[in-house]
């Protein structure tokens, strides 16, 4: 098993995006928002997950990506967090990906912008790449953009 | 080992509470030295911890208790009455214990503390007793763990008796009566004696009065463990989460309620609604697993009053009504440093030296009350004195010390206002920093905490004559009762117990009511200014299409943050609801507007409104503490002008009506096809209880009885509302239906025409009509004349 993973893949603007098969709590459909007036803006809203209120946090504005078309529903990544679970909104969900260690690479140094801060690096696939994202990393930011506000 | 953990923990647990059973013992026993039961209550606790602290092999704890024992042993054979020397050093006792107790819990250890010096003492009280009244003993005084048995224990054999017997079977068994005087003694409590058979025997001198205690004693030890085998001792944290899982059913309840009512198959409805009456029942179950009466932590205060008022000379006694008011146990546990602050200050600074009691015609013995009822879904603490009273002139002076006010400021303020000077941070009117109060930091803590868990406080001051601190807090915090409005499309909701009154404002009066002070929007409420904000603009969100300029309606929420009242204008006014609390995400928590979230019926998710986070942002309150001071709030205004808000309604005959605002609980519409007949009474259900309902117009028999509609002997008839004026005293309310509430106005009460009407006080001008003054109590006792008595018993 040494040296292979397991990501749990959606797409974001057309970018595969990938996160640790262990921190995701579960994937859920489109699940209707709460908006919070004064939150950030990548905080797209509130849902309610079996009576658990999660914060939905919306992947394109957080990674600087173009805004959704408003007819394009969202799908709901759950991720696992230290205080409680965040749902991560997304495009399209993808497979459960094995990837090997060897494939993988830190992100470019023309990767510019917050999102460099946000991407681990880049699992080379077969036909297209795999950016992983740090999770960690995209919480804490939203953090403190929350405070900032 | 771990075998032995369990012993030790349990054997913690057991301790603890028996200790503190031990103080609240020792402080009755000391008014009451005879109260023999008391006694034998504390010998026996100390007994236990003696006994198995030998067991477990704390020594130096077995030892300490050992003495105890001993001195407690000549005061339950009655060589020796106890008197406050006797009883402090049994508190020294107690608390030597505690601590190892606390040593062994942290380090598994009993501590190195040195107790000799306690041993002394307490061998000292006892052979004091020895020379004083037991001259005679040959045996020289010798040290505790070597304290050959009191000559009279020895003579005392043990009971042996079968303890589930009867107390005579139990004597008869040991030896210590015979049969006969059993049998004759029953045949008197059976001819109508109503004394204790043991009592009989005694005075009859069939048995000595030692006897009948061991005999009682057996009986007590042997119905002990049939009450702990009833009880076991559950996690907090496990009912904690029986709580959230409760709540999530409360919320799956809701939704399936909605559901159900668009649903026609009857087995589905019939099962909902029985989903819908055991989830209720559920959570009230649960629920009540976490509620603590409140003599938990009252428990406590007898001991902190007789040791505080021994080390201020002072002679205290305390009185506590409602111990047994019950409280969520996370409320109980952030009330219990502030009260425990407000009953030292009460004996420090409340209570006067007892010379100076005298001196003003007062009993030396000062009386400190604690009170706890429950009203209208929170409970009340009050905590009195009948001291000296808050002396103003001195906290004024304070404060100017201080330099908390101005002296300008200071020549306006109210006595409330001074009063409110109190809580100010770095406030304190000790003269001498005593080592219990008067460090300046106290009131504005009290205070700071009780609001925290969304509670009041209020000081009442009669000058000469006391202090009553008044507290209110909500029974419990995880479902709280709110109101819902929308703003912008979205729900919110405001909980209860900030809110004051709703305005709603149409056509006409929508676009003259406001007014604005140079672009700051203001609303004339009852002669005073509100000022008024706008949800949505602090928000940030758009209005829902018909705007508040539009000249459609304006919906006001009155709300009180912090001592200041103010107008949120909404798009919307729903309904109140019971909500579940629920926290917000750690990247929602900066937000000062927003206290939680929770989840309404139909699934969505609604934000908590932190109406002192909104006041802050709309600047309604600066968030420093300075305000308050000097400047007009409306509680002020309200008590010092001599003016009452009035509730004005039509009376039967047309006439126009008034009663206090004061008495009335709430106003609420029902439809009179919810009005049913039970006992001869009118009622309607009423927030799960049965309200009964007075007919104005049945109460006001004199009147012309032309009621439009309003007939009370045929409700039901006619599909139409009515209006009922609801009335709470002590927890009981009763509903007075009236034709029509007019208006609520805000002047003198002066009775220009007394009445000798029944159900009128008189008339007098409001906004310059004729209004007769309802008697509400008058009314109420005419038509239930066990109303007011039930209350105060209930």
């Amino acid at each position: 098993m040494a040296g292979k993973k397991q990501f749990s893949t959606f797409t974001v603007d057309r970018l595969l995006f990938g996160v640790e098969v262990e921190k995701v709590q579960e994937v859920i459909r489109y699940q209707e928002m709460t908006r919070v007036p004064l939150a950030p803006p990548v905080v797209k809203g509130l849902i309610n997950l079996r009576g658990q209120i999660v914060t939905a946090v919306d992947l394109r504005r957080r990674l600087g990506l173009h805004e959704r078309a408003a007819t394009d529903l969202p799908m709901n990544v759950v991720i696992r967090h230290e205080d409680g679970a965040v749902s991560l909104l997304v495009d399209e969900i993808g497979d459960v990906l094995e990837v090997e260690e060897e494939s993988f690479e830190l992100p470019p140094g023309t990767l510019a912008g917050e999102a460099r801060e946000l991407i681990r690096g880049v699992y080379k696939l077969k036909d297209t790449l795999l950016i992983a994202l740090d999770t960690d990393k995209m919480l804490n930011l939203v953090t403190t953009a929350a405070r900032g506000a | 080992m771990g075998n032995m953990d369990d012993i030790i923990r349990e054997f913690l647990v057991e301790s603890n509470e028996n200790l503190d059973q031990l103080d609240r013992d020792l402080v009755t026993l000391e008014k009451d030295p005879t109260a023999r039961e008391v006694l034998a209550s504390i010998f026996r606790t100390i007994h236990t911890i003696k006994g198995t602290t030998g067991f477990l092999g704390f020594s130096r704890l077995e030892s300490v208790a050992h003495v105890g024992e001993n001195l407690l042993s000549s005061l339950r054979d009655g060589r020796l009455l106890l008197n406050a020397q006797i009883t402090s050093a049994l508190l020294a006792l107690v608390d030597a214990v505690r601590q190892m107790l606390v040593n062994i819990e942290t380090t598994g250890q009993e501590g190195e503390g040195n107790y000799t010096s306690l041993i002394d003492t307490l061998t000292r009280v006892q052979e004091g007793e020895k020379k004083a009244s037991a001259p005679a003993a040959t045996a020289p005084p010798s040290p505790p763990a070597v304290l050959p048995p009191a000559p009279e224990e020895m003579s005392r054999e043990p009971v042996n008796a079968d303890p589930a017997l009867p107390l005579g079977e139990i004597l008869v068994q040991a030896g210590r009566v015979n049969s006969e005087e059993v049998n004759e003694a029953l045949k008197l409590q059976h001819d109508g004696d109503d004394r204790h058979l043991g009592e009989i025997l005694v005075e009859k001198g069939a048995a000595k009065p030692a006897a009948v205690q061991d005999a009682l004693q057996v009986q007590a030890e042997a119905r002990a463990p049939a009450l702990s085998d009833s009880n076991i001792r559950v996690d907090v944290s496990l009912l904690d989460k029986l709580m959230n899982l409760v709540g999530e059913l409360v919320l799956a309840r809701n939704q399936i309620l909605q559901f159900s009512s668009t649903q026609q198959d009857t087995s589905f409805l019939n099962t909902s609604q029985r989903l819908n009456l055991i989830t209720t029942e559920l959570q009230e179950g649960v629920m009540k697993t976490r509620m603590q009466p409140i003599g938990n932590i009252w428990s406590k205060f007898p001991r902190v009053v007789r040791d505080l008022a021994t080390a201020c000379e002072k002679q205290v006694n305390i009185e506590m009504q409602g111990k047994e008011t019950e409280l969520d146990k996370t409320i109980i546990e952030s009330i219990k440093d502030p009260l425990t602050h407000l009953v030292r200050n009460a004996v420090d600074h409340g209570v006067e030296m007892p010379e100076k009691r005298q001196a003003s015609g007062k009993s030396p013995e000062g009386h400190l009350l604690l009170r706890a009822f429950h009203e209208g879904g929170q409970v009340n603490i009050e905590i009195s004195d009948d001291g000296a009273g808050i002396d103003l002139e001195r906290v004024k002076q304070k404060a100017l010390e201080k330099g908390l006010i101005a002296s300008d400021q200071a020549a306006r303020l109210s006595d409330r206002e001074l009063l409110n000077l109190l809580f100010l941070p770095g406030f304190s009117t000790a003269d001498k920093v005593t080592n219990v109060s008067g460090r300046g930091v106290g009131m504005d803590v009290v205070k700071t905490n009780i609001e925290k868990i969304g509670g009041t406080v209020d000081i009442q001051n009669r000058v000469g004559h006391g202090t009553t601190v008044k507290i209110k807090i909500p029974l419990t915090l995880a479902i709280i009762p709110a109101l819902v409005v929308t703003s912008g499309g979205d729900r919110y909701a405001i909980p209860q117990v900030s809110l004051l009154e709703l305005v709603r404002m149409e056509g006409e009066q929508a676009r003259k009511g406001i007014e604005m002070i140079h672009g700051a929007p203001v609303y004339r409420l009852r002669g005073n200014l509100l000022p008024l904000v706008n949800l949505n603009h602090e928000l940030r969100v758009e209005g829902s299409g018909n705007g508040s300029d539009q000249g459609a309606a304006v919906n006001i929420v009155v709300l009180q943050a912090d001592d200041r009242h103010f107008g949120l204008v909404v798009d919307e006014i729903n309904d109140t609801e019971e909500i579940v609390v629920k926290p917000l995400g750690k990247q929602l928590k900066g937000i000062p507007t927003f206290a939680g979230a929770t989840i309404m019926g139909d699934g969505q998710v609604a934000l908590i409104l932190d109406v002192l986070g909104l006041a802050q942002l709309a600047n309604v309150v600066s968030e420093v503490r300075d305000r308050g001071v000097g400047e007009k709030t409306a509680e002020t205004e309200s008590r010092h002008d001599d003016g009452e808000s009035l509730l004005l309604l039509r009376g039967p005959d047309d006439g126009r009506m008034a009663m206090p605002l004061s008495l009335v609980a709430r106003l609420e519409e029902f439809a009179r096809t919810a009005v049913e007949k039970a006992e001869g009474r009118y009622v309607v259900q009423y927030r799960g209880q049965i309200l009964p309902l007075i007919h104005l117009s049945s109460a006001l028999t004199e009147r012309r009885q032309e009621p439009r509609n309003s007939g009370p002997s045929e409700p039901g008839t006619e599909d139409e509302k009515i209006q009922v004026v609801v009335y709470t005293d002590q927890g009981r309310s009763v509903g007075l239906v009236v034709d029509r509430i007019l208006d609520i106005a805000h002047q003198a009460v002066k009775i220009q025409k007394h009445s000798g009407r029944q159900g009128t006080l008189g008339s007098m001008v409001v906004q310059g009509r004729v209004t007769e003054l309802l008697d509400v109590k008058g009314i109420i006792t005419t038509a239930d004349p066990n109303f007011f008595s039930e209350a105060v018993a209930a």
